[in-house]
């Protein structure tokens, strides 16, 4: 499914998080949305899931308007910059949650949720860990749980937030190889936030760089390294 | 040789003298002559007065008083927290001064403004007469200044624990398809429970121990008056009234000791839940 | 906005990040859609109560002391009568003494809570913990029942230590200013005790270090190193102690006799005109009690307010 956003403004306080962003991701892309921090992605992301409101612009999921609906209607997958797990429930809860609070008549019964959940763990390569709580998981183990628990829902569009940012270097890399995998697998329209430009090249099919609120080029990473087109973005790109 | 950032060995032990003398003194004595008092005219006298009508009668419009009051202010505080700490509106900091008034003002006061409105001078006092309504010197008016007084105590402990957590696991719940209900009583209130008994408890102690607004609420007629006010009738009794008086404060000490006891346990607790909370 | 409009490029070049943006319609005022769901009933209802229980009985209290009654039926008669009650010379002595007693146990209090700070903070020692849970005991104790207590430890006739002190030296402890004194002192403990804890124990070990290697000895790393840092959070604790000392009623009642021109604080007065029904008059006390805690609590806004700017600085 492809996702687009036209003149999208936000602004916090006083200054502008957002400004005039325009952006379409195709059906199937891994796109990545680069930049330092502070420069406006991470609310772009947020204002595709729903949870953030934008003052001006608007928000398409393949071709329908969004803007005004809510972000559980959006049916978008949302991975928490620090996971945002629910420390109180097990590996297993977290990940049928998304099943257990659908309105009666569309709740699958707890056969089908055991064995959608099981068959997530088996995805993320966690069978066997259903009892444990987050806290006695590795960083990795909680990143991989929290994709599974924004996958049961079989969302239309995947969103993560600086997914390896809380990570090590080696597992970091190991995540990054399986969730590209993952996605040459599943072809979902995902995109993800980094302040990381190895990550973004690495990964993504296409690259956005962001600085103060502003898309400053969209391009595949050949394209953004032969071509930079103004001085933020070849400065950015040689650091 | 001594470290050039610590004290002597011998100011040290001064200090923890000093602290150790100090507590028992101020402290831990009166605890024990309330104790001693009150079994100062045997352990028969002190059961019969625990049970003569008038104890009995206080220690019922106690319970009833913290019965109301307690979940009241619970609400409140949960409602509050819940506003403050996941939205940004105007006003915010002026709703949290204001939250904060009543451990500033007086609790005589919390009574007065009370009696100010529904005594017989009142601004409703002759409304409420002629309609033969009871508030002051009633139950009415206990709970009133009771909750006046302990109201900020559920609030000022949640809004800070609920800030440390943020509102991610709340966003997360939303986004997987759960609505109000299902995100406060499956995502937020296993986080916040034991916060939220916290402040239960020390609204409690506070409610069941409040003396200078209901003393101004509840008058002097016998069967309406809480246990602190009791224990100023015995005490005020020259027959016998002193080890009566004591007798009654040992069940508010007994409540005290529990909640002292019941508040270091959560602490802990708190302490090891807020380490599983950020592990890093 | 109709049609959806596209952007199919492979690479789309935004405009250069200094041109106009350009916005079809202006931007609106910031406004808020709150995405989490429960923003109108829990404000809602947190205003409610709060209306109920505090905002319009203080409300009522101001207004009592403004209103024409039965007794005082102009607004002039009304605002003499406050103001004879508010300076009558037994209201003027129970404001000092309910002001001096509580800024003296404030006083007592910064020094004390501030050892025992700094005991519990930079000390090990077997009892620590215990001795760390005590210093709670004064806010969960119900105020009658430790006035009780202290009254019947310094009383002159059969207390535990009144009786020695009148018996050796003639001093009266309790139905004094001694006794109010000290029962001040004992619910004002905790406050500066805790305000000072977590700042203690923040300040760097390294700091005194650095000061020590300049060549300061203990006593000037102490005034100069620890005791400015701490300032703010000792000034906070003692103004906490002295604001509920001033409003304070449970504990002195028992231990001071409430004798008018003596031992008399301003809240037992209150007490007394409502019993004489003198309702404007008692508004008119509580009314000045209500401004000297708006003073302190301003006070305090003020001491932390310049401590968070140094602490930006």
């Amino acid at each position: 499914m492809s996702v687009a956003v036209f003149h999208i403004s936000k602004k916090f306080e006083k200054f502008p998080a957002l400004w005039d962003v325009s952006l379409e991701v195709q059906t199937g892309e891994l796109l990545a949305l680069l930049g330092p921090s502070g420069s406006g992605k991470t609310t772009l992301l947020r204002v595709i899931a729903g949870l953030e409101v934008p003052d001006a612009g608007q928000v398409t999921f393949a071709g329908e308007d969004v803007t005004n609906k809510s972000a559980y209607e959006r049916k978008a997958g949302f991975v928490f910059q620090a996971y945002a797990l629910f420390q109180h429930m097990n590996v297993f809860e977290n990940i049928a949650f998304g099943l257990r609070v659908l309105p009666r008549a569309r709740r699958p019964d707890s056969e089908a949720i055991t064995k959608r959940v099981n068959e997530l763990l088996q995805l993320i390569q966690l069978e066997g860990f259903e009892k444990r709580l987050p806290s006695q998981l590795s960083g990795g183990q909680r990143q991989r749980v929290a994709l599974a628990r924004a996958l049961a829902i079989e969302p239309r569009v995947l969103l993560l937030d600086e997914p390896f940012g809380a990570l090590d270097a080696k597992v970091r890399k190991d995540l990054r190889k399986w969730l590209r995998h993952f996605h040459d697998q599943t072809h979902l329209t995902s995109l993800f936030v980094t302040h990381d430009q190895d990550e973004a090249f690495e990964l993504a099919d296409r690259v956005v760089i962001f600085n103060e609120g502003r898309i400053q080029q969209i391009g595949t990473p050949a394209e953004l390294r032969q071509n930079p087109t103004n001085d933020f973005v070849r400065s950015f790109l040689e650091v | 040789m001594r470290a050039a950032t610590s004290e002597g060995r011998v100011a040290k032990y001064l200090l923890i003298a000093g602290l150790v003398g100090f507590i028992s003194l101020f402290l831990i004595f009166p605890v024990i002559v309330i104790v001693i008092e009150a079994l100062s005219s045997g352990i028969s006298f002190y059961f019969s007065t625990l049970a003569s009508p008038h104890s009995l009668n206080a220690i019922r419009l106690t319970l009833l008083t913290a019965l109301a009051v307690v979940p009241m202010n619970t609400i409140f505080g949960v409602c509050a927290a819940w506003a403050i700490t996941h939205f940004n509106f105007r006003g915010k900091s002026l709703l949290i001064s204001l939250i904060e008034i009543p451990l500033w003002v007086s609790p005589v006061i919390g009574g007065l403004v009370f009696a100010l409105i529904f005594g017989r001078q009142g601004w409703l006092g002759d409304w409420l007469y002629a309609h033969d309504i009871q508030v002051l010197y009633a139950y009415p008016g206990i709970v009133l200044g009771t909750a006046f007084v302990t109201f900020p105590f559920v609030a000022r402990g949640l809004i800070p624990l609920m800030q440390s957590q943020g509102s991610a696991e709340e966003e997360a719940a939303l986004i997987l398809g759960a609505n109000g209900w299902q995100i406060f009583w499956r995502v937020s209130f296993p986080k916040i429970k034991w916060g939220i008994l916290y402040g239960m408890i020390l609204c409690n102690a506070r409610a069941m121990g409040e003396f200078g607004a209901v003393s101004v609420l509840a008058g002097s007629i016998e069967d309406r008056i809480t246990i602190p006010l009791q224990i100023e009738q015995y005490y005020l009794d020259l027959d016998q009234g002193l080890p009566r008086a004591f007798a009654l404060a040992s069940v508010l000490l007994l409540l005290s000791v529990i909640t002292l006891a019941i508040k270091i346990g959560l602490e802990w607790r708190r302490l090891a839940l807020t380490h599983l909370v950020r592990p890093r | 906005m109709n049609a959806v409009p596209t952007l199919a490029q492979k690479s789309y070049t935004p405009p250069l990040v200094e041109t106009a943006p350009s916005i079809s319609k202006p931007l609106p005022a910031p406004y808020h859609r709150h995405i989490l769901p429960g923003f109108h009933l829990t404000l809602g209802f947190a205003i409610f109560y709060l209306s109920a229980i505090v905002l319009i009985p203080l409300a009522a209290l101001l207004l009592k002391v403004v209103t024409p009654t039965r007794d005082y039926p102009s607004f002039a008669l009304v605002v003499r009568h406050v103001y004879d009650t508010a300076v009558d010379p037994r209201s003027i002595h129970s404001y000092q003494l309910s002001f001096g007693l509580s800024f003296a146990a404030a006083l007592l209090n910064g020094v004390f809570g501030f050892l025992a700070a700094w005991v519990l903070v930079r000390y090990q020692f077997p009892g620590r913990k215990i001795l760390d849970a005590l210093v709670d005991l004064p806010f969960a104790m119900p105020t009658s029942v430790a006035g009780l207590a202290l009254t019947a430890i310094f009383s002159t006739n059969g207390g535990y230590i009144g009786q020695f002190f009148y018996h050796t030296f003639h001093w009266r402890i309790a139905y004094t200013s001694w006794g109010i004194l000290i029962a001040l002192t004992f619910i004002g403990f905790p406050f500066v005790v805790r305000t000072l804890q977590p700042v203690l124990a923040a300040l760097s070990a390294e700091v005194e270090e650095a000061a020590a290697c300049l060549g300061a000895n203990r006593w000037q790393t102490f005034q100069r190193v620890i005791l400015p840092a701490a300032q703010p959070a000792l000034i906070t604790g003692m103004m906490l102690a002295f604001g509920r000392g001033v409003g304070e009623y449970g504990s002195i009642v028992f231990i001071s006799g409430n004798m008018p021109y003596l031992t008399e604080i301003t809240p037992h007065l209150i007490i007394m005109k409502l019993e004489e029904f003198d309702y404007v008059g008692a508004a008119g006390l509580g009314f000045i009690m209500l401004l000297m805690s708006f003073v302190i609590v301003a006070t305090v806004n003020v001491v932390q307010y310049f401590a968070n700017r140094r602490g930006l600085a």
